[in-house]
């Protein structure tokens, strides 16, 4: 049975691509066939952070206007071939993309893979309404920042209000000692205020722009950062495996620490 | 770090936390994003009811409550509306020119309404 999983935020920033390329990568490295879409027209980025930015010949938009076929217009990654993504069109043209015609081609999609990830832009408007067109499931992502979660209350209103019932929620930049000292929202306080399930907590950390840099998603990383981690437990628990949080509060490089680890191998 | 620790040690009174601030602001303005009411035209809901309720009930002003309250993405409007304890005048105290003798029930006996003013009620 196949999965369509709009990712999406309301507010730019907040890490909605970064998160979808990791979690589709990481599902791919489970084994499922992923396909990551980006809905972002106009504005396209997931290319970029999967590194695949040389590999795009054709988008979504030739796709739709039939100048190519579907499979033309897959890149399939090297690195990890259960993963493809297809690309959004980095110019809009004439040719109006409508919400019939994404739901169309997320549905062809689904016949083919076991997840079908979309990668939805900033914003509420039609690009947000032609995103999740097709979507049976939503991802939200946001930062414990008050203008992320007033906008990802927002997106929940109106995902609920499309018959998108089946809302997960990502917390992703989370600075544990921030949460700590009672400068920054803590998980349980997000979680109280939108009242989702949770599926992710992604601890800020600065190897996400490294990859980013590198345009190699964390989760391919031979040493797992830790947000890699949390991003790999998170596609598990998607996958709808049961698997704890980790503990952000946790010392992680004392000596002790180090022990543990050595004997946890 | 030690300033801080001081200022903790020896101020007054805890001051809330840049935490606890944010989550009261998102929660007031998330339930008026939830309501789709400003707070502006809220308050002036708010006075809209209290002077409709105040014209039948003698309304405590010190204590009324009338806000927006979300819980687990339900909002509702809250209302709690004390009425101010009559004073000086004892029920149980009959007046002395009322003694029970010189009442007669005539027959039944409609308590009279006021007739409102707006004829739209």
């Amino acid at each position: 049975m196949s999965r369509t999983i709009v990712v999406t935020s309301g507010k730019g920033g907040v890490g909605k691509t970064t998160s979808s390329a990791n979690l589709g990568m990481a599902l791919a490295k489970l084994g499922r066939k992923v396909v990551l879409v980006d809905a972002d027209f106009g504005l396209r980025n997931l290319d970029l952070l999967l590194g695949l930015e040389n590999r795009v010949v054709y988008t979504a938009l030739e796709v739709i206007a039939r100048e190519c076929k579907l499979d033309q217009a897959l890149v399939k990654d090297k690195r990890q071939p259960n993963l493809s993504l297809l690309a959004a069109p980095q110019t809009r043209n004439k040719t109006a993309i409508t919400a019939a015609h994404m739901k169309a081609l997320v549905d062809v999609l689904a016949r083919y893979f076991d997840y079908v990830l979309v990668d939805c832009p900033a914003g509420i408007e039609t690009g947000f309404q032609n995103a999740i067109a097709g979507a049976k499931e939503a991802i939200i992502v946001t930062t414990p920042e008050i203008s992320a979660v007033r906008d990802a209350d927002r997106v929940i209103g109106l995902l609920e209000a499309n018959r998108i019932k089946d809302i997960k929620l990502i917390i992703n930049r989370l600075r544990p000692n921030m949460v700590k000292s009672n400068d920054m929202m803590s998980v349980e306080d997000v979680l109280e205020i939108l009242s989702v399930k949770l599926i992710g907590v992604i601890p800020e950390d600065e190897q996400v722009i490294v990859s980013t840099n590198k345009g190699e998603p964390l989760v391919l990383s031979e040493k797992l950062p830790l947000a890699g981690l949390a991003y790999e437990n998170t596609a598990r628990r998607l996958d709808g495996k049961e698997v704890e949080f980790i503990d952000l509060n946790a010392p992680r490089d004392n000596l002790i620490a180090r022990i543990q680890r050595w004997f946890a191998r | 770090m030690i300033t801080q620790l001081l200022e903790r040690l020896f101020s007054g009174r805890p001051k809330a936390t840049s935490g606890q601030q944010v989550k009261q602001r998102l929660k007031f303005i998330l339930a008026h994003d939830r309501a789709a009411i400003s707070p502006p035209m809220f308050e002036a809901m708010r006075q809209e009811i209290l002077a409709v309720v105040a014209k039948y009930v003698d309304l405590d002003e010190d204590s009324l409550e009338i806000r927006l309250e979300s819980d687990n993405r339900y909002t509702a409007v809250v209302a709690n509306m004390p009425i101010r304890p009559l004073r000086g005048e004892d029920p149980t105290e009959v007046a002395p020119e009322f003694a029970s003798e010189e009442l007669t029930l005539t027959g039944p006996t409609e308590p009279k309404l006021e007739e409102p003013s707006d004829s739209s009620f």
